[in-house]
């Protein structure tokens, strides 16, 4: 749980703009974060097929595995929830400098 | 998410209307809340995480679901359309505040000097009581001049805004808690003026000092300032 996020970044303005243009668009959220994490629960990044990227669920060191993610849920329909953390194997591929974990939902925009 | 509730919540945030997202994390199905077709254990959930303002992930039956608060962004209300409110307008912008720039004095509060946000031409106090302050707002003063800042500060100091400032030096503020205090304003209400104004960062330019306001902001909306 955390305090709201109220960024004046407008992650979800930008994907209805991409896919009111025709785009292939998925949206990843922060569901959870636990220690030291750069970005909030409600954090936002959205990505399109073509391979346009908006926003971002981290301070920079999972937005590729989350950017990949994404073509994965575009391609399938189908929503996932990842999870990243000095606890993951992942982390050696892509883990979070800062230490701490992060939960991100990844859905299609549909 | 489905195009149609994304269209629901911008449109939610344009009319300042909170609402809380849930979202289920196996199938993505989705309620925009208040909803009577949102299951009600959920219903209960959402209605309280909103009203804390928190959002998170909750488990409902044996189901998880993401919940996002979405209140309408803080507010700041500047009095005073002068050189220092234009450059504290975009770092206010920028940490995602709702901006009402207020100023009577028409030639100073244009469009052109303030784009892209709300101007309020009425007298101070007239402005802030129409506006509303509420526990989400801020205001600062910055004209310098009795007439306008006084009003306005005797309005905020009525109410319960998150961070009340005023520009002016020691000598200035002396001054101005001497006139409220003549017209009836307490101490512990004048106590909670923030002046001089911003974080001391040795502010001289008007760039630096606008960077210290937003600064002593954002430590209040954060819960990061000493109590007066």
């Amino acid at each position: 749980m955390s305090d709201t996020v109220s960024d004046a970044e407008d992650i979800l303005g930008i994907a209805a703009a991409w896919h009111a243009e025709g785009e292939q668009v998925a949206i990843a959220t922060v569901t959870s974060t636990w220690g030291s994490s750069p970005r909030r629960v409600g954090s936002r990044m959205a990505v399109t097929a073509s391979g346009r990227i908006a926003g971002s669920v981290s301070g920079g060191c999972i937005e590729g595995a989350v950017a990949e993610a994404a073509q994965r849920s575009i391609e399938t329909g189908t929503p996932q929830r990842l999870d990243y953390g000095v606890t993951d194997e992942r982390a050696w591929e892509v883990g979070l400098a800062c230490g701490g974990k992060v939960s991100v939902f990844v859905e299609k925009l549909s | 998410m489905k195009a149609a509730h994304l269209a629901a919540l911008r449109e939610a945030a344009a009319a300042r209307r909170p609402v809380a997202f849930a979202t289920n994390l196996a199938t993505g199905a989705a309620f925009i809340l208040p909803d009577e077709a949102a299951p009600a254990a959920l219903a209960a959930e959402a209605a309280a995480m909103l009203a804390a303002d928190r959002s998170g992930t909750v488990t409902i039956g044996d189901e998880g679901w993401f919940i996002e608060s979405r209140n309408p962004p803080p507010r700041l209300l500047v009095v005073g359309a002068v050189h220092i409110a234009q450059a504290l307008v975009p770092f206010a912008l920028a940490s995602g505040f709702a901006v009402t720039v207020v100023d009577p004095r028409r030639a100073f509060a244009t469009a052109d000097r303030f784009p892209g946000v709300a101007i309020a031409t009425d007298w101070p106090d007239e402005a802030l009581d129409r506006l509303g302050l509420d526990s989400r707002t801020a205001v600062v003063t910055l004209t310098h001049d009795p007439k306008l800042d006084d009003p306005a500060l005797r309005r905020a100091l009525a109410a319960d805004p998150f961070y009340v400032g005023a520009l002016g030096s020691r000598k200035t503020h002396a001054a101005r808690l001497d006139r409220l205090r003549a017209v009836g304003v307490d101490d512990a209400a004048l106590a909670r003026i923030r002046a001089p104004v911003g974080l001391d960062i040795g502010a001289v330019t008007a760039p630096e000092i606008a960077l210290s306001i937003i600064a002593e902001i954002v430590a209040a909306r954060r819960g990061r300032l000493a109590a007066p």
